[in-house]
């Protein structure tokens, strides 16, 4: 008897199948040399790396909450009766910030709701007072005096069990180091705090100290008051935050997902085969090019809406029908987005197509569908990779932006542009209600932050036209070179 | 010359037409009229008739794009793709929802849309260039490091926050400027001043980086180093030398957006409540006036064109090594 029914949802499925593949790619990568030497130039990043750590973090979040469920309601009589809602594990795993919903906007650590409402005094009659949150902070006496004292200690308490984490994690790494190195553990310790190892390890770790330390006493603190305040229906805006994350994954990888196979086999094939091919490729990418991307996208959501207004007998939930409008968002955003990689890519085709080995495989008489994949393919991943991680956070800053003008995601669905949106409306309110739109920015901030640092490590490792150095190694270098002078 | 440019404005006629065909697809395709009017109306139970007086309103009561009932070139004019896409090629765009001309509603709000445009471009240009230059005179010091630090940090923040932002500090604050609204004549200036400053804002991280790129590569050039091997002073090799060469891949960058300055920005425009073009769209994509958006896309397209046909004109312009083919 199962407890739970697993939901499979379209964008889970296709995020979950790109995990596969980047492992994959991973391990075939892990195998071959000449492919390892530029991700091990990643890997001795600094910011690459401490960006890596974040961005992992925000991976596991967003794959947590993609790993979906309907729970099992009380079933009478044999009968198996789930619930329409489908939950997710991350949703599990944060239990009490799902379902301690208040009635309105309350503001961040608050114990009374951040409006007046009538209430009836107990010796009777009736009063305007600030009522008491029915979960934040309401196992307190009296919050004036006992707020700050429990909030203290309950922040104090959750910065311990961080500090105990970051020390178990620092022994852990220190000892697999050392063995690595074949080295005692002292020395390992001074050459990784010295910045001595040749992954970054002191940085990484310091991050995961950072973030352990922020973690921590929110979470001994989450479950009893509300970190970062209450939304207008007064769900709580951390457990919406961190929701927003899988829907920005989500948009950022499956549009670009969507985006390579139409940029790689028309770029290539255009650089390649030049002649109509090349006259027809430009032509496809030109006229979509020249329509304005938002009026693009917002004409094609408007019409994905009107189709699914009109037959909404294909979506059981309301999940799936968010998720359906999301994967055509991406969908959309995926085909929209391909011209720039294309041209690219047709360009670095038609430089390649001219060098002695391609040249070669042709006198060989090797087929043109083998040297493409061979010969050509190879050879421009580099492009390919530099533009899906730079991508990445222009899509993720996007969503904000078209959910904003009214073609983004589902209006119900959780994300940062709809957090934006509905907190948007407030700003007129005195005093002002600030903390969606705070966090929901500052969330999408640490987001695009990381991804934008991973992807500058990306670049500085594989792209070989780069002639200027990276700024800080030139700059350490100088300095270093000053030092021993 | 001439032949060169007849040459491009004719290449145009077919990426034109191309844009027409899959705004008219996805508009009429993907949906037929009859769903539409079905949506438009509410619900599944709405009577033919109140679909075909629908239809008639909209002007939606013909084939597709081929009228077999009629006779001669009525065959093709007498369908929705002549009437409402093909039209627009000489710019009739017919009515919106509201009935209004939309030809007369973009030529009246094509002014405030450039009231903010055009300063936001020019403001942000000159800043950004200057600011690349800065960067890249001092580059490899602290003041490089910081800079690239800040122009990323900027990139990472959502442009609505520069919006949210602005708004609350400088109108509800500071009380300095009003928090949204138009005017006539002289009076916008002070509407205009917070738009226009966000928007050069907004885009200083990602502009000045990009800039600062491609000076940088411009300064690993074999001249830069003959420049300097001559014993010209570092100023003059950056303002004499790599400014000017390095000038050639920002024009292009710039020229291609100076025609759909027209078309405003759509966020910035509803923000502050501008009567442009940019607010005429949101309008239309929240009424679901898909007459207006069909109208803005191939307007948008069209002058995307007039934009390259422009890059290639001033490359031909300012670099003396391009020929006319």
């Amino acid at each position: 008897m199962m407890a739970f029914k697993p939901v499979i949802l379209w964008t889970d499925a296709l995020l979950f199948l790109l995990v596969a593949a980047l492992l994959a790619v991973a391990w075939h990568v892990g195998r071959h040399e000449h492919l390892r030497a530029p991700w091990r130039k990643v890997a001795e990043s600094r910011t690459g790396m401490s960006a890596a750590v974040l961005l992992a973090l925000f991976v596991a979040i967003g794959l947590l909450d993609s790993l979906h469920y309907r729970p099992r309601l009380a079933s009478d009589g044999g009968t198996k009766v789930y619930a329409v809602e489908t939950r997710s594990v991350f949703d599990l795993l944060v239990g009490p910030l799902r379902t301690q919903v208040e009635k309105t906007y309350s503001a961040p650590l608050a114990t009374h709701l951040f409006s007046k409402e009538t209430v009836d005094l107990p010796g009777g009659g009736q009063a305007r007072l600030y009522p008491r949150l029915a979960y934040g902070g309401a196992h307190l006496e009296d919050p004036q005096r006992d707020r700050a004292a429990d909030l203290a200690r309950r922040t104090l308490a959750g910065l311990g069990i961080a500090a105990l984490a970051w020390n178990l994690l620092l022994a852990g790494v220190t000892a697999w180091q050392a063995r690595r190195r074949d080295e005692t553990f002292g020395r390992t310790w001074r050459a990784l705090w010295a910045g001595e190892t040749r992954l970054p390890w002191r940085e990484m770790l310091i991050t995961a100290g950072v973030v352990l330390a922020v973690a921590g006493p929110v979470m001994a603190v989450a479950g009893h008051y509300h970190v970062l305040g209450t939304d207008k229906v007064g769900q709580d805006v951390l457990y919406l935050s961190l929701k927003s994350i899988r829907t920005g994954l989500v948009i950022a990888t499956l549009a670009t997902l969507v985006m390579l196979p139409f940029a790689l086999l028309l770029g290539i094939t255009a650089g390649y085969f030049r002649g109509w091919v090349d006259d027809v490729v430009q032509y496809v990418y030109t006229t979509l090019n020249s329509i304005p991307a938002v009026l693009l996208i917002a004409a094609a959501v408007l019409m994905t809406q009107a189709y699914m207004g009109l037959h909404p007998e294909l979506f059981d939930t309301v999940q799936q029908r968010q998720d359906m409008r999301l994967l055509f968002l991406c969908l959309i955003l995926g085909v929209t987005s391909w011209t720039g990689l294309c041209r690219l890519l047709r360009g670095e085709t038609l430089k390649l197509r001219e060098l002695e080995y391609v040249q070669a495989a042709q006198a060989f008489g090797v087929r043109s569908a083998r040297i493409l994949t061979r010969h050509i393919l190879p050879n421009v991943m580099h492009i390919v990779l530099i533009a899906v991680v730079m991508d990445f956070s222009a899509l993720v800053l996007a969503e904000a932006v078209l959910s904003y003008v009214g073609v983004g995601v589902d209006p119900t669905m959780i994300s940062f542009g709809t957090m934006i949106n509905a907190a948007r409306l407030e700003m007129a309110r005195e005093p002002m209600v600030w903390w969606s739109l705070a966090s929901a920015f500052g969330f999408m901030l640490l987001l695009v932050l990381s991804a934008n640092l991973f992807a500058d490590a990306v670049r500085d490792a594989f792209d070989p036209r780069l002639t200027t150095r990276s700024t800080t190694r030139v700059l350490f270098a100088r300095l270093a070179a000053r030092g021993r002078t | 010359m001439f032949g060169y440019l007849i040459r491009r404005v004719l290449y145009a006629v077919p990426i034109l037409v191309g844009v027409n065909v899959i705004t008219f697809a996805l508009f009429f395709f993907v949906n037929s009229p009859d769903d539409m009017a079905r949506l438009a109306l509410g619900g599944k139970h709405v009577t033919a008739e109140a679909v075909e007086k629908w239809k008639a309103d909209k002007g939606y009561d013909r084939p597709l794009i081929f009228n077999a009932a009629r006779e001669g070139m009525a065959q093709v004019t007498d369908t929705v793709f002549f009437q409402k896409s093909a039209r627009m090629f000489v710019f009739d765009f017919g009515r919106g929802d509201d009935g209004r001309d939309i030809g007369y509603e973009i030529r009246t709000r094509m002014w405030p849309s450039l009231a903010i445009a055009v300063p936001t471009f020019l403001v942000g240009l000159a800043c950004y260039i200057s600011f690349a230059l800065l960067l890249a005179l001092f580059r490899a010091t602290y003041l490089d490091l910081a800079g690239v630090i800040l122009c990323v940090t900027a990139m990472s923040i959502s442009s609505l926050f520069y919006i949210i932002g602005g708004q609350y500090l400088v109108s509800k604050l500071w009380n300095l400027v009003p928090i949204s609204g138009y005017d006539t004549g002289l009076d916008a200036w002070k509407f205009l001043v917070l738009p226009v400053l966000i928007g050069v804002v907004g885009g200083v991280g990602a502009s000045t980086r990009w800039y600062r790129t491609i000076f940088i590569e411009e300064m690993h050039k074999d001249y830069v180093r003959t420049a300097r091997a001559k014993g010209l002073p570092e100023s003059r090799v950056l303002f004499g030398h790599v400014l000017r060469n390095a000038l050639i891949p920002v024009l292009t960058g710039v020229v291609v957006v100076i025609p759909a300055l027209f078309l405003g920005s759509l966020i910035m425009e509803s923000f502050f409540a501008i009567p442009g073009l940019g607010s005429y769209t949101i309008e239309a994509i929240n009424n679901q006036d898909y007459g207006v958006v069909r109208a803005m896309v191939f307007l948008g397209s069209f002058l995307y064109i007039v934009g390259l046909v422009l890059t290639d004109v001033s490359y031909t312009l300012v670099d003396p090594r391009v020929r006319f083919e």
